[in-house]
């Protein structure tokens, strides 16, 4: 039985225009084929609840499928099926509350599950295939899940209007209960079996805005529970039958080769059944963690590194200093800046450099594989449902409509879990699969397989020259990146334009600001380390380098940051309300508390507008605090403000962290920084104070994921200016303040 | 080797290899999952648990070293205190993944029961083990205030 709402019959939201960067025609054109309607069709219904959602909705009698979206069970509980990975981001809460709302529920009958792998279903609707990133999940499924609700609810009301015999006019919802003024009433339970037979509306009628009752509140997270009481099921806690654990030794250079192995010691470990070599290294397999980790440890392995990347990240750096000197591919044309910046009145030149981060998620990669007659079934935290399960098909030697995909709970993810070539399922693949036994097997990289087998955010460099005219105004702004590309040489390769990779130059080409000539040129220069994208991706390092750059401006032209930065906003109102919103927060026209300083900066990043002010002091030791981060963010219509204040503090902290000390180190081609001691993400004694104002601008939702990284670092980098005079340019901060 | 030790309260044996981490005894062999693997060098805090009452990290602790002794994970973590923590967890909603919060419970816990009224530095001091990649500090560290002030510390 297929009654859903047609993803196509949906109207487009303005966001969903706006924002398709990734579609089915670019995919295609590069050679991707999704598979839809070439397989077999797994029903909704027939998917296995996961563990979280058991453990939410316990023993429903039955659960009927109203629609690919909405499940309401004899036992009231109404289960939202969720298309999309949540690694943090709230989606499991996000999605079931518009439903909730479109359907008139009561909050306390929500559950969710996570969809199967299904991209006829679940695509995103600005990928065409099925997956979560680019701050899209809420986005994307605006209007769609909308639209299965409210269809949900008249099948509902109109099972009732027949079992009453009544007009369903006269039938009304309200808290998870269907009546008519004749005194009948049903809860969504008694109605759903009968609903379920009923014919899904074409065109549902959707509420106005100004009648939501949830949305728009703060809603408490459906998953806090289960991540407060140790049930909820990440991949590393899945246990199957006979399940065997695997560690894989990978080479400790990129491109490196297994050329020899002797592993006479390691099968000598106890629990250790079985070594085998797979194209991505050498695997031990056995009936615990400990016994494979002893086992890999007993691995004698020779590396063939002819054509592995040998440099360090030092010598990567000056090989892209070298590109630096010539033009790149031009992704803005400033016409004649050079002529321009030589007769401007004061011209500002900076050089940055940014480094590789790691995503250095808590949960480290993982997954789970069984195959059988039936197939292969992968349990993981997949944020590319339709790419993994392609990978998976091909390593497994099975059709796609053959994998199937248990998306689980992800501890954490920035990007790390949506890979094209979707390397650590198709590792746990390859190792189920060479295995002689059939018993399923998981998969587990430790830290230090996590922080030395990429994929990485790319390092950049950036060389900036900016002028001003008398009146401090800038005439000419040359800004050339040099920085991997993260879409080439995979599926997703159709989506460079013209030799850019959009990816490389976003928030750099459509630098927001009057600039007369924007000159933007990138290198992407072909290296061995795998490139990824990372929490706001390119905005991490041109979200740092145009708002450091801008502020320097303003500093040339002896204006004031916030006021420099709004003169030159005018065609861009959303900007100029974040920045606007921040600034009367933080009392930026008043004086900074005595001993501290601050710093401003905005950037749009994924549809979303965040402009924060970080307040900072540096005592006699050269130490910097970071006390304070007032955050503006218009992300549309918030759906759930405390979310969303969630969301911006967790990117705060995470750029912070970054800027702070993050950076992945090479020499010779080996990471040192190989787990937490080396590699440090922010500590909460790092932790400011962040106060998050949502400005309303009454526009479609867009995401949160994301958006708040971009501008700590430049708000950070500005304040420290304001402090000291010394400019940062070259992240992570590290010692220079110490050392300046 | 045979290790006889309790776990949240009930007495347990194992027959593991001695140098096996208490982590992945009690995730493998006792399956309580709660308690995550993060980093294996006791960095991260993922692993805490308590040990006869104190924080300590699994990771990398051998099972042979606590024959006779108490563990408790957040499966089995009931008493006021963890009752208090995991409400206020709840109540400020703390969550993101969620991965490294078994972790960051367990240190609060035992935070609070050698310290009922913390103040923001004695909280930095005592939860700085526990990493959390979502950066949800600032709600930990209100979260252990608000449980501090359900079990009558002056927060």
């Amino acid at each position: 039985m297929k009654r859903y709402i047609d993803a196509a019959a949906v109207t487009a939201s303005p966001a969903l225009s706006r924002r398709r960067f990734l579609t089915v025609t670019t995919l295609g054109g590069a050679g991707f084929v999704v598979g839809c309607g070439q397989r077999e069709q797994a029903p909704a219904d027939a998917a296995e609840p996961t563990p979280a959602a058991a453990e939410a909705a316990p023993e429903p009698v039955s659960l009927e499928t109203l629609n690919a979206f909405v499940r309401i069970g004899s036992d009231d509980t109404v289960t939202t099926v969720v298309k999309h990975l949540d690694k943090g981001q709230g989606v499991t809460t996000g999605l079931p509350s518009i439903v909730a709302e479109e359907l008139d529920a009561d909050w306390s009958q929500m559950r969710f599950e996570f969809a199967p792998a299904d991209a006829e279903k679940y695509a995103n609707l600005f990928f065409g295939v099925q997956g979560t990133g680019g701050s899209t999940a809420i986005a994307n499924s605006w209007m769609q899940y909308r639209a299965a609700a409210a269809g949900a609810r008249a099948m509902l009301v109109a099972a009732a209007a027949k079992r009453w015999s009544v007009p369903a006019a006269e039938i009304t919802v309200a808290a998870g209960v269907v009546s008519h003024p004749s005194g009948q009433s049903a809860r969504f339970g008694q109605l759903a079996a009968d609903a379920a037979s009923e014919t899904p509306p074409d065109a549902p009628a959707l509420k106005a805005p100004e009648d939501f009752k949830l949305l728009g509140t703060d809603l408490p997270r459906i998953d806090s529970a289960a991540k407060t009481d140790g049930s909820a099921q990440y991949t590393i806690d899945v246990d199957l039958p006979d399940m065997k654990v695997a560690l894989v030794a990978h080479s400790p250079r990129f491109g490196g080769r297994v050329a020899s192995f002797d592993a006479t010691a390691a099968q000598a470990v106890e629990g250790v059944s079985e070594v085998i070599e797979v194209p991505t290294g050498v695997a031990v397999v056995a009936d615990s963690f400990w016994s494979a980790g002893k086992g890999r440890d007993a691995l004698k392995i020779e590396w063939d590194d002819r054509d592995a990347e040998l440099r360090g990240s030092d010598e990567i750096m000056a090989d892209y200093r070298e590109l630096a000197a010539a033009p790149g591919v031009t992704a803005s044309d400033g016409g004649d800046v050079d002529a321009t910046l030589d007769n401007a009145s004061q011209v500002v030149e900076l050089t940055f450099e940014t480094p590789f981060l790691a995503h250095a998620t808590m949960e480290p990669m993982d997954c789970v594989v069984r195959l059988d007659e039936s197939g292969c079934e992968i349990w993981t935290g997949s944020q590319l449902q339709t790419v993994d399960q392609q990978v998976a098909a091909a390593v497994a030697g099975v059709p796609m409509g053959q994998v199937r995909v248990n998306t689980l709970f992800a501890g954490g993810s920035f990007g790390r879990r949506a890979v094209p070539n979707s390397d650590y399922i198709g590792e746990a693949v390859a190792v189920a699969r060479a295995s002689q036994g059939s018993d399923p097997v998981k998969l587990i990289w430790t830290r230090e397989d996590d922080f030395t087998s990429g994929h990485f955010r790319p390092m950049s460099l950036h060389v900036m020259r900016a002028g001003i005219d008398a009146a401090g105004q800038p005439v000419g702004w040359s800004h050339r990146i040099v920085t991997q590309s993260i879409l080439s040489g995979t599926p997703f390769e159709g989506m460079i334009s013209n030799g850019i990779d959009p990816s490389t130059v976003e928030g750099a080409a459509n630098l927001p600001y009057a600039v007369k000539q924007l000159q933007v040129d990138v290198h992407t220069p072909r290296i061995g380390v795998p490139a990824l994208w990372w929490r706001s991706v390119g905005h991490t390092q041109n979200g740092w380098v145009t708002e450091v750059m801008i502020d320097q401006l303003a500093h040339a032209a002896n204006a004031d940051p916030v006021d420099y930065r709004l003169g030159l906003l005018e065609a861009h109102p959303r900007h100029r309300g974040v920045l606007e919103r921040a600034a009367s927060a933080a009392d930026w026209s008043g004086p900074a508390p005595e001993g501290r300083f601050r710093g401003v900066a905005v950037h749009e990043s994924f549809s979303s507008f965040v402009a924060q002010v970080a307040e900072i002091s540096i005592d006699s030791n050269k130490r910097l605090t970071v006390h304070r981060v007032v955050c503006a963010v218009d992300c549309g219509f918030a759906i759930n403000p405390d979310i969303v204040r969630a969301q911006m503090e967790g990117g705060i902290g995470m750029g912070l962290g970054a800027f702070l000390r993050e950076g992945v180190m090479f020499s010779e081609g080996q990471v040192l920084s190989n787990n937490y001691h080396l590699y440090r993400p922010l500590r909460i004694s790092e932790m400011p104070e962040v106060e998050v104002h949502i400005v309303n601008s009454g526009e479609a939702p867009t995401g949160v994921g994301e958006p708040g990284l971009p501008p700590i670092a430049p708000a950070v980098t500005n304040a420290i200016f304001a402090a000291t005079g010394q400019l940062i340019t070259t992240l992570p901060l590290g010692d220079q303040l110490r050392a300046g | 080797m045979k290790v006889e030790f309790s776990v949240n309260g009930e007495p347990r044996t194992v027959d593991v290899p001695g140098d096996k981490p208490v982590l992945w005894v009690v995730r493998e062999d006792l399956k309580l999952t709660a308690s995550k693997f993060g980093c294996g060098i006791g960095q991260c805090g993922a692993c805490t648990v308590l040990l006869d009452g104190n924080m300590t990290r699994s990771c990398g602790l051998p099972v042979s070293a606590v024959a006779g002794r108490e563990i408790t994970t957040l499966e089995g973590a009931d008493d006021a205190v963890a009752t208090a923590v995991r409400d206020a967890w709840r109540a400020l909603d703390v969550v993101q993944c969620g991965y490294c919060q078994s972790g960051q419970m367990m240190s609060a816990i035992a935070l609070l029961r050698s310290n009922p009224a913390p103040d923001d530095a004695a909280i930095d001091a005592a939860m700085s083990g526990n990493l959390c990649r979502c950066a949800t500090y600032q709600r930990i560290r209100k979260a252990i205030h608000q449980a501090a002030g359900e079990l009558g510390g002056a927060a």
